[in-house]
């Protein structure tokens, strides 16, 4: 009994940041302000950061924005890697080169990746990436130090995907496709704490995914994705459903 | 002198002096593989980039080929370990040539996970940082294959004993001085003592019970790669027995065709015999029929799936793309080697050849279908040129589906006075039929759509086409030169059952090599 004490006592003090706290990253898109930007006339600004950020060699997408249609009509998808807690890519690893690390993220270190292919078979997102040949690595990426973190300059023959930018949420910088979207439609959430922002307001994380009907992508495979999409059409700058 | 005796004489003859067609065949094959390692070395430059794969169908010939020789290799060591348990006498003149296949499609297969990997130089990790991960498939297929793969060469290597002490004693300076060496070493100093037999004896029947379990492993973990994904097509729990009985069916198809090979080759039509060719024919059969019952249960359940996914993948199937690998796969590839094994057997058909008036119902039969399908295709407005034919196939696949079973109907007469024939066209078509199936489980799978996607297409490259034919090359080759430098034949159990027969003819004794007096060591 005093040991349940302790340790819900210890689970607090964690929580209100007297121990270490862990993060536990979480996305959420709200497709209501997603209207692939086409608003503005531009192609779409989550993957145009995304790319920069990345020093992305051509023909790679680390976010993707789809077409999907519902029974009101078509709507934009931003698809990242869904972070999954069951991730099935990490399963099927054979030498443990993508894993979760303690935040929750799912990494790949590319110094340790066979280039098998089996986690890009296994996810059901399609948001795997190969380096099918030697990526091109511009002056400004020679000197980033590797890391899965940052996972830059890119290696031949590895397997590569978004990483939720673990190397700008660990100082507290928001993803480069947050920070690049021009509508604010995505929004980097904390499970720990339950906070979620989009650079201009801070939610609750909790409320703001209940109260607006939030759902996971093909939540039924059981994969549990950290990345959270409320239901919408880009209404809020004023698209229509459209044909 | 007996059968065996000329056996010996025959293959000896074959050790000691190769036929002059053998250099001319193995300079082609090697300079098929040269070129395929000249193919593979651009990959390394360049990367797989080179081969037709891409982020939405990441996997293509490679992985197929891996499949398809890891399927051929079920031939070999499983069905001899299945024959010798059950003392199949018949089997004794056939077990060393499925023994072989077993070790070099085993051989041929590793190699292209190899070849299929982004990073080859990291192929170590697999050991280093492997067994941290065992919840990877690709880490058991790394155990059964290895495992497998030093079974089957030890349960090749064992029945090898006394006839490596064969040559060791008969060839002796016929051959050049690092053959002698090459046997002398192998045959581990083998005199046929009663002792040494018993402990031969002992350790074949080990081997033998060892090796079907892990030879059913290998080809169930081969599957689990596949299945223990979340992709439509691969999600199922019949993936297993599905795999091992389709590796099996093929196999046997395996066996037979190199059988037809060496028996031509080696002038072995005296020990080979037409009797060989039907048992193996009625166990291909067996398997056909249950691989038939497989695809279809997979097909009908997936069928029943409320999944759009799953309609879409039976979609690209049936009437899609694949459509045009798919109905050649089932009906050359299932259909036509099981009528070709049952047609010939079949009394009622006899008639045809015997009663004159008959005689020339197939041609008449066939001649008709031709006309007809001509004056279907006449009708057609772009029927004049061959490429408007090709691409009219949507309109003319079922008069032409007619056309190919009349010809079956028209070829009744031949097949039957030629079993042998028959059942290898049959072995050949299941071969290409497997290797077609083994391409639909891999690559329509990855294209069919999870996520939205325009349409998803596979063009593989010279790349892998070069190194696809280096590695059947390769098989070829490996064959052949063990062929040239072992006897491919079990000589001693042949000989041990003609003892048997003359001597003792209701005990199954063994009598392997005895070395000659005063023989070498």
């Amino acid at each position: 009994m005093t040991k349940l004490a302790e340790s819900w006592a210890a689970g607090d003090k964690r929580a209100v940041g007297q121990g270490t706290l862990t993060r536990q990253w979480a996305m959420v898109i709200d497709l209501r302000k997603c209207e692939g930007c086409t608003t503005i006339d531009k192609p779409p600004q989550c993957v145009e950061a995304c790319n920069r950020a990345h020093y992305l060699p051509e023909g790679q997408q680390w976010i993707r924005v789809v077409v999907e249609r519902d029974q009101r009509g078509s709507f934009f998808r931003p698809i990242p890697c869904m972070q999954c807690e069951n991730a099935p890519c990490v399963q099927v690893c054979p030498v443990g080169a993508t894993y979760r690390n303690a935040s929750g993220v799912v990494l790949v270190d590319n110094n340790r990746c066979i280039g098998c292919r089996l986690c890009m078979a296994a996810c059901p997102y399609d948001v795997r990436v190969f380096n099918w040949v030697r990526p091109p690595t511009p002056p400004e990426a020679a000197l980033v130090r590797y890391s899965p973190e940052f996972p830059v300059p890119h290696r031949k023959g590895t397997v590569s995907k978004c990483m939720l930018c673990a190397h700008r949420t660990a100082h507290g910088e928001l993803p480069a496709c947050a920070a690049g979207c021009p509508m604010k439609a995505i929004y980097l959430g904390d499970l720990t704490t339950d906070v979620a922002t989009n650079g201009d307001e801070v939610l609750q994380l909790s409320t703001f995914l209940s109260e607006n009907h939030a759902y996971r992508y093909r939540g039924d495979l059981g994969t549990r994705p950290r990345v959270y999409y409320i239901p919408g059409h880009g209404e809020a700058f004023g698209r229509r459903p459209g044909a | 002198m007996s059968e065996a005796r000329r056996l010996e004489a025959q293959l000896l003859g074959v050790l000691a002096r190769p036929p002059r067609w053998y250099p001319f065949i193995v300079t082609l094959l090697a300079g098929v593989v040269a070129w395929a390692f000249y193919a593979w070395t651009v990959q390394y430059r360049i990367g797989l980039g080179v081969t037709g794969m891409h982020n939405r169908v990441p996997w293509g010939l490679y992985i197929i080929n891996f499949v398809f020789l890891i399927g051929i290799s079920h031939a070999g060591t499983l069905v001899s370990a299945i024959l010798r348990i059950t003392a199949a006498e018949w089997r004794r003149p056939i077990t060393r040539m499925a023994e072989v296949i077993t070790v070099v499609a085993l051989m041929t297969g590793a190699l292209m996970v190899m070849v299929d990997m982004g990073r080859p130089d990291r192929l170590l990790y697999l050991l280093r940082y492997g067994f941290g991960h065992l919840s990877s498939p690709i880490l058991w297929d790394v155990l059964s294959v290895a495992t497998y793969l030093t079974g089957s060469l030890i349960y090749l290597y064992i029945p090898l004993i006394p006839d490596l002490a064969m040559l060791r004693d008969r060839l002796g300076p016929k051959v050049p001085g690092w053959q002698q060496w090459l046997y002398r070493t192998l045959a581990m100093g083998w005199r046929g003592t009663p002792r040494q037999r018993a402990r031969l004896e002992r350790a074949l029947t080990v081997m033998a019970l060892l090796i079907i379990p892990i030879a059913v492993s290998v080809h169930t973990v081969v599957s689990f790669v596949f299945s223990m994904t979340l992709r439509v097509g691969w999600h199922s729990s019949i993936f297993g027995p599905y795999f091992v009985v389709g590796a099996i069916f093929s196999g046997i198809a395996g066996i037979i065709t190199a059988m037809a090979v060496f028996r031509r080759i080696y002038r072995l039509e005296a020990w080979i015999t037409e009797e060989h060719f039907q048992k193996l024919g009625w166990l291909l059969l067996a398997l056909n029929l249950i691989y038939l019952y497989f695809t279809f249960s997979e097909y009908l359940t997936m069928g029943y799936q409320p999944d759009d996914a799953e309609a879409a993948l039976l979609r690209l199937l049936f009437i899609g793309p694949y459509g045009k690998i798919f109905w050649p796969m089932v009906l050359g590839g299932l259909v036509a080697p099981a009528l070709l094994v049952m047609v010939p057997s079949v009394p009622a058909l006899r008639s045809l050849r015997t009663v004159p008036v008959l005689r020339p119902v197939p041609i008449a039969l066939t001649a008709a279908g031709l006309l007809t399908t001509v004056l279907l295709a006449r009708g057609m407005p772009q029927a004049a040129i061959l490429p408007a034919w090709l691409a009219s196939w949507e309109t003319l696949r079922w008069p032409l589906l007619g056309l190919g079973a009349l010809l079956i109907l028209s070829l009744v007469p031949v097949l039957q006075a030629r079993r042998v024939a028959s059942l290898v066209t049959a072995s050949v078509l299941v071969n290409i039929g497997m290797w077609l199936k083994r391409y639909l489980i891999v690559v329509p799978s990855l294209a069919v759509a999870q996520t939205p996607f325009g349409a998803i297409t596979y063009r593989p490259t010279w790349v892998e086409y070069s190194i696809i034919g280096g590695t059947f090359a390769g098989f070829a080759l490996l064959y052949l030169v063990f062929s040239r430098l072992f006897p491919i034949v079990s000589l001693w159990e042949v000989r041990e059952a003609e003892d048997s027969a003359i001597r003792e003819p209701a005990d199954v004794g063994t009598r392997p090599y005895v070395a000659p007096a005063g023989g070498r060591t």
